[in-house]
C-alpha cells in the first residue's frame, strides 16, 4: 500500500476549518500537545509503518522555516 | 466593508433630485412596493418587479453613483439574471471575462483553477466590471421601464410598521414627505438605515485584519487572471490579490495586518511604495484606495412583517469569493417573482416565507465560505496561521493540501432545500440539481438559429419537456417549451446536463431554479408541483 495525499474528504474546507476550530482557546503549549494527540491518534489509525515513515519523509521534506519560499 | 458612504464620494455619475406632485399630498400616495436603495440588490429588485407587472418607487439617499470600483466580479447566475433583465449582453460585453486562478506562495505557483472547463453556456464563469458600470446600466434600464420610478436624493428618515404595509418619511432637499407602501423592500446596504429604524441586531464575526484596497490604472501585459499570494515577495509575510477590470484598471487587494492604522495608509506617500515593490518600474496612476475590514453577519430573519430586507442589509460577507453582490443580486431575484404573485394574489403572502428560508441558507453558506476563506487569509491565531503555512508547504507536494488551500471560493448559486421542491421519484444524474438554477445548454431555435436554453425561457413557470409522440397540453398559465421541436439539443449537451430521455419533463421555477422533474410528463404532477412552488400546499 501507498500513502494516499490525494484529496479524500468530500469538503476539504469543512475539515480543515474543524482543525482550526479544535485549538480554539488554547495556549501555544495547549495547542501542541492537542496536535502531538492528534498525530498518535491517526497514526494508529494509519496502522501501518511503512506509510507513516513516507508521511514522515513528506512533511519533513516541505518542513523548510516559514517566510523561506 | 469599512468604505466610504456614498454622500462622501466624488461623483462618476450625477442624477438630479426631482420633485413629485404626491410630495404636496395631504394623505401620503399608496403603491405596491418601495424599495429602498439604488444599488445593485435595489435595481435588480426594481427592474424585474417592474418586468413581472408591478411598479415600484425605488428611494435613494444619494444623487450619484460614486467613485471607486467595490465590487467587481460577477459570477455567470448574476449574468444569467442580468441577461433576462435585458443586460447581460452588455455586461459581458464592457466587462473581462475570466476563469483562471492562480495562487502563489512566494514566486512559486502550488495551485491553480479553471471555473468553467466546459464550453456551451451563453454567460462566462465570471466577468470583472467596476460596480459604478453595472450601476449606470441598470439605472438606464430602470429609466426604460414605465413602472420603474426612481427618486435620487430621497432618504428614509422613519419607518413605521403597519397591518397592511409600511408608512415611510422620507426627506429631501424640499423637506419630508410621507409614502404608504404595501411592502418596503431594504436593499440599503450593510449599514441599512431601515434596519437601525427597525433596531434589530446584525450579529457575527468582525475580522481585526486590515487590508488596502486600490485601483491601479496601467499598461501592463499580466493575463487576464485572478492571482493571489501568500507571503509575496513584494509584500512579506501577507496576502496580495491582482485582478484585472476594464479601461485598464487593476484591482489590488494588499493585506495590511490588525495594527494599520487606515488614515496613515490611504496617504499617497504610504500606498505608492507599497504598490512600486509589487508593480516595479511600470507607470502607474492610482484610481481609488480604500482601507478596509471585513464582518461576516446577517440579520437572524430577512422578513419582518411587511417590511423585507435583501442583500447587505440582510447579511454581509467578506469580499473573498465574490458572495456580496451577487448573493444580492441572488436574494433580488429570489423575491422578485415571489412578490409578484402575492400582489396579483396568486400566491399566498405565505410564500415569502421561502424567501427567508431559500436565501437564509444562501446566506448561511455565504457566510461559512466567506469566514472559512478570510480564516486562511488572515488567520486568527498562532496556531492558525502555522497549519495554514503546513497546508501551503505541502501543496505543491501533495495534492489534498491544494484542495485545503483557500483564497477565497467564488460565488456559485445555491440549491435549496425548500419545501417548494418536489422531492424527485426517480434518480436523475447530471448537473440539474433540483432547487438549483437550471444550467444553460446550446440549442437550435424552430427558425434554425443556435440560441442558448436560458435565453429562450420565458419568465414564468416552465416545463421543458423532452419530446416523445405529440406534445401533451400543459396546466394552465404554465408554457411547455419541447426539447426537440421549439429547440433542439443538436450538441447532446441538454441531454447530457439534465440527464434527458424521451417523455421526461423538468419544471422550472420563474427564477429558473428547477423544482420537480419526472421521467414521464404527468399534467396532474406538473399541476401539483407548481402550486407547490407558488406555496399552495394541498
Amino acid at each position: 500500500m501507498k500513502l494516499v495525499t490525494e484529496s479524500r474528504f468530500a469538503n476539504p474546507d469543512a475539515a480543515y476549518e474543524r482543525l482550526v476550530d479544535a485549538h480554539r482557546g488554547l495556549d501555544e503549549r495547549e495547542s501542541r500537545a492537542l496536535d502531538a494527540r492528534l498525530v498518535l491518534i491517526l497514526a494508529n489509525h494509519i496502522g501501518d509503518l511503512e506509510l507513516l515513515e513516507e508521511a514522515i519523509r513528506i512533511a519533513q521534506r516541505t518542513g523548510a522555516p516559514p517566510g523561506g519560499g | 466593508m469599512g468604505a466610504n458612504s456614498e454622500e462622501s464620494r466624488k461623483a462618476r455619475y450625477q442624477f438630479g433630485y426631482r420633485r413629485r406632485p404626491e410630495q404636496d399630498r395631504a394623505v401620503p400616495a399608496r403603491h405596491p412596493v418601495v424599495i429602498v436603495g439604488a444599488g445593485p440588490v435595489g435595481l435588480t429588485a426594481a427592474i424585474d418587479l417592474a418586468q413581472r407587472g408591478v411598479p415600484v418607487v425605488v428611494l435613494d439617499d444619494a444623487d450619484r453613483i460614486g467613485e471607486g470600483s467595490r465590487a467587481i466580479c460577477f459570477s455567470k447566475h448574476t449574468l444569467e439574471i442580468m441577461d433576462r433583465l435585458g443586460l447581460g449582453e452588455r455586461l459581458v460585453e464592457k466587462g473581462v471575462t475570466w476563469q483562471l486562478g492562480k495562487v502563489f506562495l512566494g514566486n512559486d505557483l502550488v495551485y491553480s483553477f479553471d471555473l468553467q472547463p466546459e464550453p456551451g453556456h451563453k454567460m462566462p464563469a465570471f466577468i470583472n466590471l467596476q460596480q459604478y458600470y453595472l450601476e449606470s446600466y441598470l439605472v438606464e434600464r430602470a429609466a426604460e421601464l414605465d413602472a420603474v420610478d426612481l427618486r435620487w436624493a430621497n432618504r428614509v428618515a422613519g419607518v413605521e410598521r403597519r397591518n397592511d404595509g409600511v408608512r415611510v418619511t422620507i426627506a429631501t432637499p424640499d423637506g419630508d414627505y410621507q409614502l404608504d407602501a404595501e411592502w418596503l423592500v431594504a436593499c440599503d446596504g450593510a449599514r441599512s438605515t431601515v434596519r437601525e429604524l427597525l433596531g434589530l441586531g446584525f450579529t457575527g464575526l468582525t475580522f481585526e485584519e486590515r487590508f488596502l484596497i486600490a485601483d491601479v490604472k496601467m499598461a501592463a501585459d499580466y493575463p487576464t487572471e485572478r492571482w493571489f499570494w501568500f507571503d509575496p515577495p513584494f509584500h512579506s509575510g501577507q496576502s496580495a490579490l491582482l485582478h484585472r477590470q476594464p479601461d485598464d484598471v487593476w484591482r489590488i487587494d494588499l493585506q495590511l495586518g490588525a495594527d494599520a492604522d487606515p488614515e496613515e495608509e490611504t496617504k499617497p506617500a504610504r500606498v505608492l511604495p507599497r504598490l512600486q515593490r509589487m508593480l516595479g518600474e511600470r507607470k502607474f496612476e492610482l484610481e481609488w484606495v480604500s482601507i478596509y475590514r471585513f464582518d461576516c453577519r446577517r440579520l437572524e430573519r430577512f422578513v419582518h412583517g411587511r417590511v423585507i430586507f435583501a442583500g447587505d442589509s440582510a447579511h454581509q460577507v467578506s469580499p473573498f469569493g465574490a458572495r456580496g453582490a451577487n448573493s444580492g443580486v441572488e436574494d433580488a431575484e429570489n423575491l422578485a417573482w415571489k412578490l409578484a404573485l402575492v400582489l396579483f394574489g396568486t400566491a399566498p403572502a405565505s410564500l415569502l416565507d421561502s424567501y427567508e428560508i431559500e436565501r437564509g441558507q444562501a446566506a448561511d453558506e455565504n457566510i461559512a465560505h466567506s469566514t472559512r476563506s478570510t480564516d486562511f487569509i488572515a488567520p486568527r491565531s498562532s496556531h492558525a496561521r502555522v497549519l495554514r503555512d503546513a497546508a501551503l508547504k505541502l501543496a505543491p507536494f501533495a495534492p489534498f493540501a491544494r484542495r485545503m488551500v483557500n483564497s477565497g471560493r467564488l460565488s456559485t448559486p445555491s440549491a435549496y432545500d425548500t419545501p417548494l421542491s418536489t422531492p424527485d421519484r426517480e434518480t436523475f444524474a447530471g448537473d440539474a440539481r433540483l432547487g438549483l438554477a437550471v444550467p444553460d445548454a446550446p440549442m437550435i431555435g424552430s427558425d434554425g438559429r443556435p440560441c442558448f436554453l436560458l435565453e429562450r425561457l420565458s419568465d414564468g413557470f416552465e416545463v421543458l419537456y423532452v419530446k416523445d409522440g405529440a406534445a401533451p397540453a400543459p396546466p394552465a398559465g404554465v408554457k411547455l417549451t419541447v426539447i426537440g421541436e421549439d429547440l433542439e439539443d443538436a450538441s447532446g449537451l441538454f441531454a447530457h446536463r439534465y440527464d434527458a430521455s424521451p417523455g421526461a419533463a423538468y419544471v422550472l421555477r420563474p427564477d429558473r431554479h428547477l423544482c420537480a422533474r419526472m421521467r414521464m410528463f404527468d399534467r396532474t404532477e406538473v399541476a401539483r408541483a407548481v402550486a407547490r412552488a407558488m406555496g399552495n400546499r394541498s
